[in-house]
């Protein structure tokens, strides 16, 4: 998520895109100091976790938590979701979900008919939906981010 | 063949994808200071409004059949846009992007290949993935892949896929098609056309090349021949194209690093003089390799690339350089491969810099100046320029707002959804 440059300029962050951003190697070769890096040969490009997590970047897209029947799955309020459109529901994935006019988070549970839609707090309660609910699965969640400082 | 893709009312769909409420209901997507009607869901149509339509005029009505209204998200449909645009780009050999919801494909090559599934495939990967429902046209030539095109979003009994590949099916087409219909005939040239008992583009097709050419010149007759079955409309016009790309099937499979990078060095070099030529610069770069697909008793490797390059440029240096880099982090030893590409992308024109009010002779600060302002209008969806921070930023409401009559008017629009981490949907856990 960062781009080096040398470190005899200032350090430029650019934010997440969709592609990845041209990484360049946090030690410059040496053509401007003037001597031969020994890690020459050996660079490799900084981690980039666009590249690492999000497999198909057209179909990406993220969403902010809010509420928290999913706390005991150790999911908050403000918590990072990436979502992947492009994935097919298995049973007992973490879904974003377009149930009753709004954008829901739940586990889903695939029966033969019904879809049991699961939370993960006591104090809720698991939704049924069957075909004449006006009900879609927007998305699978691939990775949940939560900030901690 | 061509197959041209065309999003099913763009904007609407984009908005649609973050509303899933709005399925089925009237939705209308407005111009530039809320102006007017640029874009209608199919419910509207039947309310009898159409494009064009000022604002003023429909407000009844939206309150009466309690139409959503939405100001256009440039930013939002551009970056669907190119969701859509690379779904495409990494499923076909050769793409050439026509609008912002619109792209050909070129399939030569694909002649084997079952092209009513391969276009229902297309069609279904891309709406799994983004939500964006699409028609396709295929055909020998691009003004018969629009004119499928078309047939395909009309019929539903296409399924979203039209395919013109024998003559019986091209003529059928042709004489169902109004003169009106077909790309690149302009309305002064319809009425024409009509006064002189021409009416589908069959009826054009029969009149003798030369009779097409004193009536519509040297661009009337590319668009008979095309008509006919002839391609001859080329990538290379006077236009400034979108992307750029460059890429050819090899005539022997290719294993090594080495021969691979050449291939993409010669491609991106290529592309970056086709770049400077229409005077433009490009800031991002995509390079695909493919094994051969029809060698289906060895390997197989299909991937792409793409990298933003920190600033946009033409030079062929650093344009060679991003390709290589790209190349690196696809290239796999134990494949034999068929075909590379290099995609230039986010092209624009390098008078962007040349214009500006500051000293030319700074042009390192220049084109910086440049970058910070060019991606604060990008984000922004304007044109016009800003100068003052306040200015640009949507949610600090300074008492100079009223006064700056020059500031979009935008009541209705939507959020910033897949560019703006502060303005992403908000799921509900509750």
């Amino acid at each position: 998520m960062g781009c080096k440059k040398s470190k005899y300029m200032s350090i430029e962050i650019h934010k997440i895109d969709q592609s990845t951003l041209l990484p360049i190697p946090f030690a410059d070769e040496g053509i401007r100091a003037g001597f031969p890096s020994p890690a020459q040969d050996y660079m490799q490009l900084a981690i980039d976790l666009n590249q690492e997590l999000i497999h198909n970047p057209a179909s990406t897209f993220y969403g902010r938590v809010v509420g928290d029947s999913m706390i005991d799955a150790q999911i908050y309020e403000g918590d990072l979701l990436v979502i992947d459109k492009s994935l097919e529901p298995r049973d007992g994935d973490l879904a974003v979900c377009f149930l009753d006019g709004e954008f829901t988070l739940k586990y889903i549970d695939i029966d033969d008919e019904v879809i049991w839609l699961r939370p993960a707090n006591n104090h809720f309660k698991p939704i049924k939906v069957t075909p004449d609910n006006e009900f879609i699965v927007w998305g699978i969640v691939t990775y949940t981010i939560k900030k901690r400082r | 063949m061509y197959a041209l893709v065309d999003c099913n009312n763009f904007y609407v769909s984009c908005e649609r994808v973050f509303r899933p409420d709005l399925r089925d209901k009237p939705v209308l997507v407005l111009s530039n200071n809320d102006g007017c009607v640029v874009a209608l869901s199919n419910e509207c149509k039947q309310l009898g409004i159409h494009r064009g339509v000022p604002l003023y005029q429909i407000q009844d009505m939206i309150k009466q059949h309690d139409i959503a209204v939405f100001s256009s998200n440039y930013t939002l449909y551009g970056d669907m846009s190119n969701r859509v645009m690379q779904l495409l780009t990494d499923m076909s050999p050769d793409i050439e992007i026509y609008s912002i919801d619109e792209a050909f494909l070129d399939l030569s090559g694909f002649d084997l290949i079952d092209l009513e599934s391969y276009g229902r495939q297309l069609s279904r990967v891309v709406v799994k993935s983004t939500g964006i429902a699409v028609g396709i046209g295929v055909a020998p030539t691009k003004t018969l892949a629009k004119i499928a095109g078309r047939f395909a979003k009309k019929y539903p009994g296409y399924k979203g896929t039209c395919v013109i590949d024998n003559d019986e099916k091209r003529l059928k087409a042709l004489k169902l098609t109004d003169i009106s219909d077909v790309w690149g005939i302009g309305r002064r040239n319809v009425t024409k056309l009509k006064a002189l008992g021409i009416m589908t583009a069959y009826d054009l097709t029969l009149r003798s090349k030369s009779w097409i050419q004193s009536k519509l010149t040297i661009v009337g007759v590319r668009l008979w021949l095309e008509l006919k079955g002839t391609p001859c409309i080329e990538r290379e016009d006077s236009r400034a194209r979108k992307s750029i790309c460059t890429s050819r099937s090899f005539g022997e499979m290719v294993s090594t690093y080495d021969e691979l990078a050449e291939s993409v060095a010669y491609f991106a070099s290529r592309g970056a003089s086709k770049l400077r030529k229409q005077h433009s610069v490009a800031s991002m770069i995509t390079v695909f390799i493919y094994t051969n697909r029809f060698r289906e008793d060895l390997p197989q490797y299909t991937t792409s690339q793409s990298l933003k390059l920190s600033s946009p440029v033409s030079d062929s240096v650093q344009i060679v350089e991003a390709a290589l880099q790209a190349l690196r982090m696809i290239f796999r030893e134990g494949y034999l491969y068929k075909k590379s590409g290099v995609i230039l992308q986010n092209i624009s024109s390098d008078e962007a810099i040349q214009l500006s009010l500051f000293n030319k002779k700074d042009t390192k600060k220049l084109n910086k100046i440049s970058q910070v302002m060019d991606e604060i209008n990008r984000k922004n969806g304007d044109d016009t320029v800003h100068l003052a921070v306040q200015q640009m930023d949507r949610n600090n409401n300074t008492a100079n707002e009223q006064a700056v009559k020059w500031r979009l008017k935008e009541d209705y629009k939507s959020a910033r959804f897949t560019t703006n981490l502060k303005e992403i949907i908000q799921v509900n856990a509750k």
